[in-house]
């Protein structure tokens, strides 16, 4: 078994994100074969000019979802971290869609069931796709590496000046 | 097949909707957004009737590539109907989110017939339709009214089309704006919308969209996509077309001061290096985009502290330049007033110029503006100017609203010597007198002035022609941009775009096909471009608006040669090339000498069924005085 370090997910980045929706729609081409943001598992959200961000799973630990569910559909691989949606014994409830702190559990329009970001296998299609490059396919300690180096650079940038 | 097969017709008079299938024949000959918006405007009106009256319909479209994965097609609308600034033929197109969404609740136009008794907005949720209270939304900006309509129905991915103040008010200049800052700007569209007591248009649309060939579709796009990253593109993702302030300067073709002048000193003030650096703060993108463009501009200090507008070359000219004005928060808050009344701010500047021209003339006193010194380069001026406009406040505000045109005729005192515009449309910024393949095709724009009809500027911009003359040959440029415009905007490509498209229409067509399933091929796509030129010209005839004499250009260029030392001292439009460029363009396009399509063109094109509109005009001998329409 992985250890928690090393579950990726997808992040965004608001300060990279403009809000294109490019992701919705490389996600449901690869996840349901049409374009239609409705069926995308990740989501922008624009709440105006300045703000915009993409949020799909971000895999929590324990997940709400998961505990949620009182019909046990849901279950999190514990190779990967993401949820995997029993769609014989969802039967569309929304107890899960209510747990999720983040939006990132859909009713899927036609199947009446849930869905939920399953990172492509691996390989997520709107992080391939994403012009501004505000989509990381990353694990939470590298996200944490990154913003101690950029705080780090903003502190120093005099002194890092000086000496390159 | 990326259609939606699908055309909606809502009469507001009683609620009542009709779908219709959008036959396949249909669909390749007009190919969406104006193409087949006009079409479906032509079938569903009747010659003659009033921009304003209830049965001048306005049409929504949708492109064959809204809802897909295209970058820039796959986001935008177009809207067409009588324009009630030209009384031709008007269409205007948007990108943003709105377009992908009514793409997705299942039509590829809406055509809105009569005129409801009291306001309403529409609100199309997938196939049900309901005419919704406005009351509550009148004197609402198109953006506060975004924000109320998703409230109201409570759903935040609702997209709307709303238009402001102006609308309502029936300011004839009047724009429809979707997603805060996206504008369906030319041809005065939101004053149709307002005529007919709309105030909105909201959609939700949850189904999916297909593409005749997914693979090769999501291929192409991919290679769409890492062009937008490269030079084709540049100019729009870095200084954005506040760029051209400098280039054209330095051409002598800025028109400044109401096209008194065509270099401005100011220049540097208002340029788009100086604008990045000070009040660009966020550059952000359409849905389905990857080029991002959008830049985002916000005054931090001042009087005009918080103003936020999307700022792009046209507008901040017209608001900026051309009225003398060289302070950008100034031309921020101009420009953020046009979006919260909801007025063309191209059409705006150029209004408030002509004013400030007249005033400086003596035409206009102090009396008129009720006190306000309207003098070039008064920012205040300028901005209480544009809301006076935007809301028909005071004897100023009310004649300026009506369009240069309209507003000359009624000052009289000879204001018409300085009104700008053709075919009752304002110029936008490109001086006609240095860039005289620009003042052709401007001229012959079915729409009235404007330089996204063919982009005519393009050759005398880049040297590719002396642009300090109109000889044969510049007929074929014109009607070759034209055709390629047409095309542009009927698959409603963003024309920021224009640039990745390396083999032109041939990846057009390629593109049109993998998503609709409709064979095309780029003879056949072109042939559709001219094709629609052909339609738009033959509603103007139609109107009585369609013949040479209207196909003209402003006594400014004309007439007053330019008085700026340097290359362009001297320069105007004569009439002796000015013919010479009709009578080229003309016979290329294969019309008469009047600019009328011949019956054998239009048979050609497959437009059998217009020749009874045209037959009359041909056979009548007597052309009517030059110069005298329009004007």
């Amino acid at each position: 078994m992985p250890k928690i370090h090393e579950k990726k997910f997808v992040s965004g980045d608001p300060a990279k994100c403009v809000g294109c929706c490019v992701c919705e729609y490389a996600c449901s081409m690869e996840q349901e074969k049409t374009y239609n943001p409705t069926k995308a598992r990740i989501r922008v959200v624009r709440l105006n000019p300045f703000v915009n961000l993409a949020v799909a799973c971000r895999l929590c630990e324990d997940a709400p979802c998961v505990a949620a569910c009182p019909r046990d559909a849901l279950e999190q691989s514990e190779e990967t971290g993401t949820i995997i949606i029993d769609e014989d014994k969802c039967n569309g409830c929304g107890w899960c869609i209510e747990a999720c702190d983040y939006g990132a559990v859909q009713l899927h329009p036609e199947t009446r069931v849930v869905y939920i970001c399953n990172l492509c296998d691996g390989e997520p299609k709107c992080v391939e796709w994403c012009p501004e490059e505000a989509l990381d396919f990353t694990t939470k300690d590298i996200l944490s590496q990154k913003s101690r180096v950029a705080v780090v650079k903003k502190l120093f940038q005099e002194a890092l000046k000086a000496t390159t | 097949m990326s259609y939606a097969k699908q055309i909606l017709r809502v009469d507001l008079a009683t609620g009542k909707t009709e779908v219709e299938p959008l036959k396949e024949q249909m669909a390749k000959k007009y190919l969406g957004g104006i193409g087949l918006g006009m079409r479906l405007f032509l079938d569903y009106s009747k010659g003659g009737v009033d921009a304003f009256n209830p049965r001048n319909p306005l049409v929504f479209a949708t492109g064959p590539l809204s809802g897909t994965m295209a970058p820039s097609a796959g986001n935008s609308y177009a809207v067409v109907s009588k324009s009630p600034l030209t009384e031709g033929i008007a269409e205007s197109k948007a990108h943003g989110f709105f377009g992908a969404e009514l793409k997705r609740a299942g039509y590829d136009a809406v055509i809105f017939a009569g005129k409801s008794d009291k306001p309403v907005y529409a609100w199309i949720d997938d196939d049900s339709i309901q005419l919704m209270d406005a009351q509550n939304l009148i004197g609402k900006s198109p953006y506060e009214t975004e924000v109320a309509i998703r409230e109201d129905l409570g759903d935040f991915y609702i997209r709307v089309s709303a238009i402001g103040e102006a609308g309502e008010k029936l300011v004839r200049i009047a724009s429809i704006i979707n997603d805060e800052f996206r504008a369906i700007g030319r041809t005065g569209m939101g004053a149709v919308m307002g005529s007919k007591n709309l105030k909105a248009v909201a959609v939700r649309g949850t189904n999916d969209v297909n593409v005749a060939n997914p693979e090769e579709f999501t291929e192409f796009v991919r290679i769409i996509h890492e062009r937008m990253k490269g030079p084709a593109t540049r100019k729009y993702r870095t200084l954005g077309t506040p760029e051209n302030v400098l280039v054209l300067n330095a051409l002598a073709a800025l028109p400044t001061r109401n096209f008194s002048q065509v270099t401005f000193e100011g220049a540097e003030k208002v340029s788009g290096e100086y604008l990045n650096e000070r009040y660009i703060k966020k550059i952000i993108g359409c849905a389905t985009c990857g080029m991002r463009c959008d830049h985002i501009g916000v005054v931090p200090e001042g009087p005009f502290k918080g103003a936020t507008a999307r700022v792009e070359f046209e507008c901040l000219w017209a608001l900026g330049p051309n009225c003398g004005v060289d302070r950008l928060d100034a031309i921020i808050e101009a420009i953020y007033q046009c979006d919260l009344y909801g007025m063309d701010g191209i059409s705006t500047g150029v209004i408030v110029g002509f004013a400030m021209d007249c005033y400086e003339n003596g035409i206009l006193t102090k009396k008129d503006t009720d006190g306000l010194d309207l003098r070039f380069g008064n920012a205040e001026a300028l901005v209480e100017a544009v809301k006076r406009m935007g809301s028909r406040k005071g004897w100023l505000g009310d004649v300026l609203a009506e369009g240069t045109m309209r507003a000359a005729e009624k000052i009289g005192k000879g204001a018409v010597k300085y009104a700008n515009h053709i075919k009752g449309l304002e110029l936008p910024g490109y001086a006609l007198r240095t860039l005289k393949t620009a003042a052709l095709g401007f001229s012959v724009s079915f729409r009235g002035a404007c330089h996204l009809r063919s982009g005519a500027y393009s050759p005398d911009v880049k040297g590719k022609v002396d642009r300090f003359k109109i000889e044969k040959g510049r007929g074929k440029l014109v009607m070759d941009g034209e055709d390629l415009y047409n095309v542009v905007d009927s698959l409603i490509l963003c024309k920021f775009s224009r640039g990745v498209f390396y083999e032109g229409i041939d990846e057009m067509a390629k593109y049109y096909t993998l998503a609709t399933g409709i064979e095309m091929t780029p003879e056949e796509l072109i042939q559709a471009g001219e094709r629609i030129n052909n339609l738009a010209r033959v509603i103007n005839i139609r109107e009585g608006k369609g013949t040479r004499e209207y196909d003209n250009l402003p006594p400014k260029i004309m007439n007053v040669p330019v008085p700026d030392e340097g290359i362009a001292k001297g320069a105007y439009v004569n009439q002796k090339e000015f013919d010479i460029g009709l009578d080229d363009y003309y016979e290329v396009r294969g019309w008469t000498k009047k600019g009328i399509p011949t019956i054998e063109k239009l048979k050609e094109l497959g437009l059998d069924d217009l020749v009874s509109i045209v037959e009359n005009k041909i056979r009548s001998k007597a052309p009517k005085k030059k110069g005298k329409g329009g004007k």
